[in-house]
């Protein structure tokens, strides 16, 4: 079997889920070719051809996937993909952008966000919110599949030696175009690869208060997350959501503070390898869930941690 | 301009589902069904548009069994002018969705399509992407922004991140993210006017599309519980157990 992963990728270096996505890949088995596709992406090439296990990079560099746009990318992975028998990549935003438009042009089904590879054709993947674990069986020829990265334990980035062969196809659909691009920018390590996650929630009661958890996170070297309630509330910004709708997290330490743990956050989080939870209100769901449970006032007690980790 | 929205029955999202004992589907017995939140907030988009004079006509499209014809009111009550639904009691994929849509798009000829980002039961994520591949048309995914321009579409989307902003050509498919908007509650003249408002019903024969599904659910089961473990008593126990036993700081 031949199976293409799509990298992501910031045409510098490769992205941590790229790694969690070819440890799929070779779940699934077989000879793993990587795409890297961008403008000036020859550096992320050349970091893919390092990862163990890797047998070949193809790197499409051109002005026309600058910005992942999906019109373009979907254009160039369905063309390629066409020879392999399977396409993965990360369940990013970018690949739930693209991806389910290859699967579409391949005329296939897309296979979301699977957490387990059974056999070649055979994965699991969560539904419900994560209530609910689901074993699927592709009937198509080309399994388009994203990746939960969490699922799987990475693989090393350096050890390989790859041969990089570069794609002259070019792909413009001409109906996009990228204007703009805000990101947060953060000393802190990104909440999708941190190793200690510490999370805020309604019971912060304001996003001043959010001071306390990033003095943690700095101590900790933590990234730091929010509860949807919290999110919605207005007290953190989107992109610290931690949930079924906001990122999926699976730290070494998870810390919940002030969060109740509504299913949705839960399924955000629950596979984390340890998991404390702060919260005054004794009988909160996100108890039962918790390996360290602190019945507090988070006012006192998160200053407290700050001082003593 | 005409907006074709696409709207999701799925089990209400306070429902928590359980698999059934023999691991063959989830429980959906006597379960409340209810619109998919994410379709909400996209008929909610395309009300504000024609709110705005930006769109002259709203058309609510779902797929499924009959009783999708109660999801497709409530959008007429929200606002939308008239429904189509595609009927069908075949289960259905994302990929065969997204072809029926298509055709509904044929026939109709929209300017532009709104759908939720992904449903609360399958979590798929995938048929908006889909429509827009089999259309050929531009995609504004997770769309926190919707701005008209002529004949052009600024999106902004929720990126890991941060925010992205496109500009897309028209006709174009936008899915909804969580912070598009707050939909609104249907008042209760508005439900009863809804009930008068023209719905007509398609059958995937008539678009000319199989609806076979290409995914074979095996099994579905419980994930893995995770145990509750220990109440510490103070800070300084807590830091304790995480140095000394869980060894995590």
């Amino acid at each position: 079997m031949s199976i293409l992963v799509v990298a992501e990728h910031d045409n510098a270096a490769i992205k941590g889920a790229t790694l969690n996505t070819i440890a799929a890949a070779q779940k699934i088995g077989g000879d793993v070719a990587v795409l890297v596709a961008g403008q000036g992406c020859a550096a992320a090439g050349q970091a893919a051809a390092k990862v163990p296990g890797v047998s070949k990079v193809l790197v499409a560099d051109n002005a026309a996937y600058a910005h992942q746009l999906a019109e373009n990318i979907s254009l160039l992975v369905a063309e390629l993909g066409k020879d392999y028998q399977h396409v993965l990549a990360p369940a990013t935003t970018n690949g739930k952008n693209f991806m389910p438009r290859v699967a579409a042009l391949l005329d296939v089904a897309q296979i979301s966000e699977i957490t387990d590879v059974v056999s070649g054709d055979t994965f699991k993947r969560p539904i419900y919110a994560g209530n609910v674990i689901a074993t699927v069986q592709s009937t198509d020829p080309i399994k388009v599949i994203t990746v939960r990265a969490t699922g799987f334990d990475p693989v090393p980035a350096e050890g390989g030696n790859a041969a990089v062969e570069s794609v002259g196809s070019v792909q413009d659909a001409g109906i996009s175009s990228f204007v703009k691009e805000e990101l947060a920018k953060s000393d802190r390590p990104e909440l999708t690869a941190a190793r200690i996650v510490i999370s805020g929630g309604r019971g912060m009661q304001n996003g001043d208060n959010f001071k306390l958890l990033y003095a943690v996170a700095d101590k900790l070297g933590a990234a730091v997350g929010a509860s949807r309630a919290a999110v919605d509330a207005g007290y953190a910004p989107n992109d610290m959501q931690v949930g079924q709708t906001g990122k999926i997290v699976a730290p070494e330490l998870y810390v919940a503070v002030g969060i109740s743990g509504a299913i949705q956050h839960l399924a955000g989080m629950k596979d984390s390898k340890v998991i404390v939870a702060i919260n005054k209100d004794a009988d909160a769901p996100i108890f039962q869930v918790a390996d360290y449970g602190l019945v507090a006032d988070l006012f006192e007690a998160v200053p407290e941690f700050e001082k003593l980790v | 301009m005409k907006i074709l929205v696409a709207v999701k029955r799925v089990v209400d999202y306070n429902v928590k589902v359980r698999p059934k004992s023999d691991g063959t589907g989830v429980d959906l017995n006597n379960v409340k069904m209810a619109i998919n939140p994410f379709c909400e907030i996209a008929v909610e988009e395309a009300v504000r548009l024609k709110e705005k004079g930006v769109a002259t006509e709203i058309v609510v499209v779902s797929v499924g069994d009959k009783g999708c014809q109660e999801q497709i009111r409530t959008a007429l009550a929200l606002g939308a002018d008239r429904g189509v639904l595609v009927e069908t009691d075949a289960e259905l994929q994302p990929l065969a969705i997204a072809k029926l849509l298509k055709g509904v798009v044929e026939k109709e000829q929209p300017g532009l399509v709104i759908l939720g980002k992904q449903s609360i039961d399958g979590d798929n994520n995938q048929t908006g992407q889909m429509l827009a591949a089999l259309t050929g048309y531009a995609q504004g995914t997770f769309a926190s922004e919707v701005v008209v321009d002529g004949d052009k579409l600024n999106v902004t989307r929720e990126v890991d991140g941060g925010l992205q902003t496109l500009t897309l050509k028209l006709p174009a498919i936008v899915t909804t993210d969580l912070r598009l908007n707050e939909p609104r509650y249907a008042s209760l003249p508005n439900i009863m006017k809804a009930k008068k408002k023209p719905l007509d019903t398609l059958t995937p024969a008539d678009l000319g599309v199989d609806p076979a599904p290409r995914v074979k659910t095996l099994k579905v089961e419980p994930p893995a519980e995770r145990q509750a473990g220990i109440k510490v008593k103070t800070v300084a126990e807590l830091v304790e157990k995480l140095k000394n036993e869980a060894k995590v700081i």
